[in-house]
Order: structure tokens, then sequence, then C-alpha cells
């Protein structure tokens, strides 16, 4: 087993504040409480599946929140981001609104996907959000297709592909990535390298704990980061999407992260059936993204605790606002399970 | 009765399993959540500490490879079996199992087999959608060199699993999660050629025939009870073999009812329940038919996430026998 990644994945490092590297406060503060606002979203999500009222399986992504955060940062509506199983971050980061991924979650018409999804197919393309599904790497190859279509269609719009590390062990991956190379094709591939697919760590899988090795075997730019540190990710997915708007091609980050709760649902110590290593998860706790910028920031002087305390109160306002909203919201009606099949009704 | 054991559908897998570990070296299982009891249910509980995980291989998510690697292996003497906890997911594995697995002893002179059995696992429910609910057995029946075997019984669950592996030719032998509870008192294996096994009639009656297979095979023998209470007397064929399909049983079958029925938890175009109905209604004269066949299969949709939408797209004992009490009314 090669350890290329190295220090990044080792828990026990990086879990001071992070360097914010000439990045304005101001956006740094932003992107705080864009961070809060996921972590705490997809709590509350956790808490309701515990409860029994999320009927579904929910995937998530909490402790990854910064890789979602940094990338979108530099995205725009009319570009075309393709997610997971493990997407809410994706999307919220994006701007989407809480009350349409709860609703669908709770598979309400008002919902994202109008309640015909729930949370592992998420949609919502007025933010640039073109789907996530549950099918390891199925949306790899149809955000080349995106992506080359931004292209023929003369745009300087971009495709982003989310995947994960047990994404790369699908051959369509690896075909997509030659096919976006030899297109040219205007896209970001994001690799969120949790470590893990299910109960499998990396090292049962691949022979190296590296997911970079695939844009090199394929001449794509590309950077690995750690992904617990929104500069970080910020700074080279800049890089890499201001290059693919530029004509230059396809670009790859890596992101070196580790998701709090086990792979489905709100338990943390379980992996699909297998034990997890509590001590790892707490360790890799402390390398907590939030709590890595906040830091940061109160050492430059332009936050504190008490602010961070308003902002979560008020946060939790608006989560539980838009909770009790999608859970007084209607369920699609029973004629939509056939009206939805076709894009037309036979009345084309 | 010493000699019975009681046995869940689950378990029953499980049994097969290990006789087929324990008498054939050849046989070795291949497939994601392996080494996790959790994606099987119970059904491959601790296996790979029972016979080392070199012969129980938990995989890289690679459903193509590792499909393709047991079709190989297979060619080379082994006998390999390949898990797929989700038959969705194994739709990345067409290739293996469609180009080569069903056309390998045709392309070649009928010089060799490739003995593979694919366990594909029906796997739907909670809310958990279009993607992770599908039950594509019609598809494998349609493909010349695929045996395609759906047990709805423990006994078959055992039974057909060891005479699938042991077949010299590639096996999709599909289960059903929402089966698994099922419990029965079941012999010691008694070895039997997959080649002689097909359809069987698993509760008589003379009104009504319906077919079902796998799960919908339990639904047409929960609703036989409920029509028995209206003084409905309903035949049940349980299918088993969907390929290569032997129709003799459903046509004797028919033939004494005259009406038949056929339970199917696939959807309906170029669907198995079709397939029954036109190799019944070829063979049984038209002066014996009371009624026009009839097909009770999921609606021509995706499966919907949406509890409410989910409630009403599944195939209940209720519609059965709705349909049935409809139809002769
Ligand atoms: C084609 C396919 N194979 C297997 C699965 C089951 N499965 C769901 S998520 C997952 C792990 C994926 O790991 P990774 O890509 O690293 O994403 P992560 O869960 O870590 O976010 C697996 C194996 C699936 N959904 N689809
Ligand atoms: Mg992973």
């Amino acid at each position: 087993m090669m350890h290329m990644l190295d220090k990044l994945s080792d828990p026990e490092l990086f879990h001071d504040p992070v360097d914010i590297n000439g990045v304005p406060t101001g956006l740094l503060v932003d992107q705080l409480r864009d961070l809060v606002l996921l972590r705490m979203a997809e709590q509350h999500l956790a808490a309701m599946r515990k409860d029994g009222l999320i009927g579904g399986p929910v995937h998530l992504g909490v402790g990854q929140e910064a890789i979602a955060v940094g990338v979108s940062k530099w995205l725009r509506n009319s570009d075309r981001v393709f997610g997971t199983h493990r997407s809410h971050s994706h999307l919220l980061a994006l701007g989407s609104s809480l009350h349409g991924l709860f609703a669908e979650v709770l598979g309400k018409e008002t919902g994202h996907s109008r309640g015909m999804g729930g949370s592992m197919h998420l949609y919502d393309r007025s933010n640039g959000f073109y789907g996530a599904v549950p099918i390891v790497a199925g949306t790899v190859s149809l955000a080349v297709g995106a992506a080359m279509a931004a292209r023929l269609q003369a745009t300087d719009d971009i495709a982003v592909a989310y995947f994960g590390d047990g994404a790369c062990e699908e051959g369509i991956v690896h075909e997509s990535l030659n096919l976006s190379k030899i297109t040219k094709a205007p896209i970001l591939f994001v690799v969120e390298n949790n470590l893990f697919a299910s109960h499998m760590h990396v090292t049962q899988r691949q022979p190296s704990d590296s997911m970079v090795r695939f844009a090199h075997a394929n001449g794509i730019s590309s950077a690995v980061v750690d992904g617990n540190d929104v500069v970080a990710v910020q700074n080279s997915a800049r890089k890499l999407i201001q290059e693919a708007r530029d004509g230059k091609g396809p670009g790859y980050l890596e992101a070196v992260t580790y998701r709090w709760y086990g792979h489905v649902d709100w338990r943390d110590d379980i992996d699909v059936g297998v034990k997890r290593s509590m001590d790892d998860v707490q360790k890799w706790r402390a390398r907590d993204p939030i709590k890595r910028l906040k830091h940061a920031l109160i050492n430059e002087g332009c936050w504190d605790e008490l602010r961070h305390d308003e902002l979560c109160v008020k946060l939790k306002n608006e989560i539980d606002h838009a909770w009790e909203r999608a859970m007084s919201d209607s369920y699609p009606d029973e004629s939509k399970l056939l009206d939805y099949v076709y894009a037309s009704l036979g009345d084309d | 009765m010493s000699t019975l054991k009681e046995f869940s559908y689950g378990t029953a897998i499980l049994s097969a399993f290990e006789y087929l570990l324990d008498h054939y070296p050849e046989v070795f299982v291949i497939g994601q959540g392996l080494w996790s009891p959790w994606y099987v249910g119970n059904s491959m509980t601790d296996l790979d500490k029972k016979y080392g995980i070199e012969r129980i291989i938990d995989t890289p998510v690679s459903e193509a490879a590792c499909t393709g690697a047991a079709v190989g292996a297979s060619l080379a003497g082994m006998k390999p079996i390949v898990v797929h906890p989700r038959m969705d997911f194994m739709l990345y594995a067409m290739d293996a199992i469609v180009n080569q697995a069903a056309k390998w002893s045709h392309m070649v002179g009928g010089q060799a087999h490739p003995g593979l059995t694919i366990r594909a696992i029906i796997n739907r429910g909670g809310e958990q959608g279009a993607q992770h609910s599908q039950a594509l057995h019609s598809w494998f029946a349609h493909i010349p060199g695929l045996r395609v075997v759906m047990p709805a019984t423990v006994a078959d669950a055992r039974d057909l699993l060891i005479a699938s592996v042991l077949s010299p030719d590639p096996v999709i032998y599909i289960d059903d999660r929402w089966l698994y509870e099922q419990t029965e008192y079941l012999p010691p294996v008694k070895i039997r050629g997959l080649s002689q096994e097909g359809p069987r009639v698993i509760a008589d009656g003379s009104d009504v025939t319906i077919v079902g297979t796998s799960y919908s095979t339990k639904l047409a023998l929960d609703s036989k009870h409920v029509l028995a209470e209206k003084g409905i007397s309903a035949e049940i064929v349980d299918l088993r073999v969907l390929n290569p399909f032997d129709a003799e049983i459903v046509i004797q079958s028919v033939n004494k009812t005259g009406r038949l029925f056929v339970v199917d938890g696939g959807w309906r175009n170029c669907g198995m329940a079709g397939e029954v109905i036109a190799s019944v209604a070829e063979n049984v004269p038209a002066e014996r038919w009371k009624n026009t066949p009839v097909r009770i299969t999921l609606p021509d949709a995706p499966a919907p996430t949406s509890r409410v939408l989910e409630k009403i797209y599944y195939i209940g004992v209720d519609q059965i026998t709705a349909t049935v009490q409809k139809a002769i009314a």
C-alpha cells in the first residue's frame, strides 16, 4: 500500500486554525456562515431520521462541508453541477433553499425534485444543480457531457462532477477522465476522498490512497488539498475553474476529508454493519473545518464567540422554520406517479 | 421429524453457501459487502470468518470488473458466485453478463461454459426510489444462454442456489429482501440438476390460476386465502425458473381452471407476465378460456420515493384479490 497522501490523511495533523492566505476576512465570515448552515442542516436531518420523521436513507456529509463551500464560491447559476448520494451540501452551498431540500427529503411536492427524488435524487436547476443520484459514479460521465455542451454552446460555463474515492473504482470514471481531456471539456472533477466507501477503508480497496493519480494518468491539471481547510479548497478550485473557463480543458481537485457519521443515516459508530474506530472519528472531529476557520477569524480579530453563538441561534431558527414548513406541506398527488415519466403527456 | 431443521429464507441462503463452500473447493464468492453482514441481511453472516477472505472476497466498487473476472475464473475451472447486493448496481456489469457469459458456450461451439452464478438481490421500499428498487428479471430472461432462477420459498432459496452454482451454465439467481423473514422446516440438502427444475403448482385450486414469481408468489398465496373466503378456489403456480422457460405446468393448470392471472413485480411491457400469458395462449384452446388473461404488474413508472406514492406503487394482496373478483364477476 502506498500512502501517497502522506500527512493529509493523518488525523493527528491539521488541527490548527487555517491559514487565511490573503482571502478577505469579510468573504471568510460569509463562508463560515455557509459552513455552519450546512453542518446544522445535516445534523438536523440526522436527528429527524433518528426520530423516524424521515422515511428514507440520508447520507450525511458532516465534516466535509468545506469542499462544497470552497468550490461553489467560484460557480454561477449557469454552471452545471452534478452530485452523488451524499449531496445535501453540494446543493446548499450553491445557495439552494433549505426548505426545498427538507421538503424533498420528506417527499413533499414542494421539494426540489417535487417530492419524487428524496435525499438521494436532488435537483435545483435554478442554482446550477443538474442532479445527484445514488448509483456510484453515475453522474460523472453526464457532467462531462454537460461540459462538452458548454463548449459547443460557446459559453464559458463549466461543469462540476463531485464523486468519492469509492467511485474511482468504477471504470466509467476513467473513461470520463480520458474523454474530458481529449475533448477539452470545461469541467472540474472534485474527488472528496474521505478514505471510505461504505464499510471499507481505501487501503482495502486500492493500492494507493491517492486519487489524484488518475488525473496524472490522463494529463489533467490537478491539485490535492486538505478538504477540511476552506481556504485551501477555494484557492485551488479557483485556479482550476479559471483554467476550465479559459478553454484549457478539465481540472481535477482531490480534497482529503472524513465523514463524521457512518455511511448512511445518523449513527457515528457504525458503517453499514461494521464498527468504526471512534478513536479515528474523534481525531478527525478535531480537524473540524468550522472550528479551524472560526479560530482563524477570531485570531484576525473579526469574529468572536458571542457572534458565533448568535449565528448558530439565527441559523437554528431558519432551519426550524424551513423544517416546520416542509412538514406541513402536501405530498405529491397520486397522479404524479405516471405524469412525470415522459416529458409529453400525449398532448404534443 | 428429527432431520428437519428450521430455516428462514435468509439463513437458507446462508446454508447453501456453507454447503457449497464445504463441498466444492472451486467455489468462491465475490462482491460488495461480503465482509459486512448488513447489505445482505442474515444470508452471508460470518462466511468470511469461516472460509477466509481469500474465498469470500469483498471488493472495490467495481461491478463490471468483478463480474467479468468471475466469468473468466469460471472459464478457468472455478465456480464463482458473484453477489450484487442490489440488482440496480449490476447494470454496470451488463457486458460481462449479456455479451460474454450468455454467449460464450455458443460462440465457441459448446467447448467452454462459463459456469458462474450471479446472485442479484431485489432490495426495494423504504423510500429509496428509482435506482434502488428494480426487479429486472424479465430483461435477463430475454437472453438465450442465461438461466434465470427466482426462489419464492425457503426450500428453493437454499436448493436452487446450490443447483445454480453446480450448473455448468451462467445463472442469474435473484432473491428478494422482502422474503428473508419467511420460515420453513427443511430436510437435508438433496442435489438437483437445475435443468430439471421449472414452474410448480404450490397450491391446488379449481376456479382460477394465479402465477407468481419470488415475492409475487407469496402475494399470490396470501391472496388464495382471501379468495377462499369469497368462495373462489385459486391454484397457485410458482415460476421458479424464468429462463429457459417451460410453460407446461401453467398450461395444464389453465386447461383446468380456464382463468389466468399473472402477478409480476416487474413492469408490464415486454415483461415476464406477458410472456407467461403468450406461452399459455398459444397452447390452450380458445374454448377453454372463461376469461381473458390478466397481468398484474407494477405501474409503468420508476419507483417513487415519496411515501404516499410508494404505497400505491407496489402490488399488494388487495389489488390481486380485487382484480380476480372483478374479472370473474
Ligand atoms: C453502482 C453502485 N455500486 C454500489 C453502490 C453502493 N454504495 C453506495 S455509496 C457507496 C460507497 C461510495 O463511496 P465513495 O464514492 O467514496 O462515496 P462516499 O460514500 O464516501 O461519500 C457504495 C458502495 C451503489 N450505490 N452504486
Ligand atoms: Mg468515500
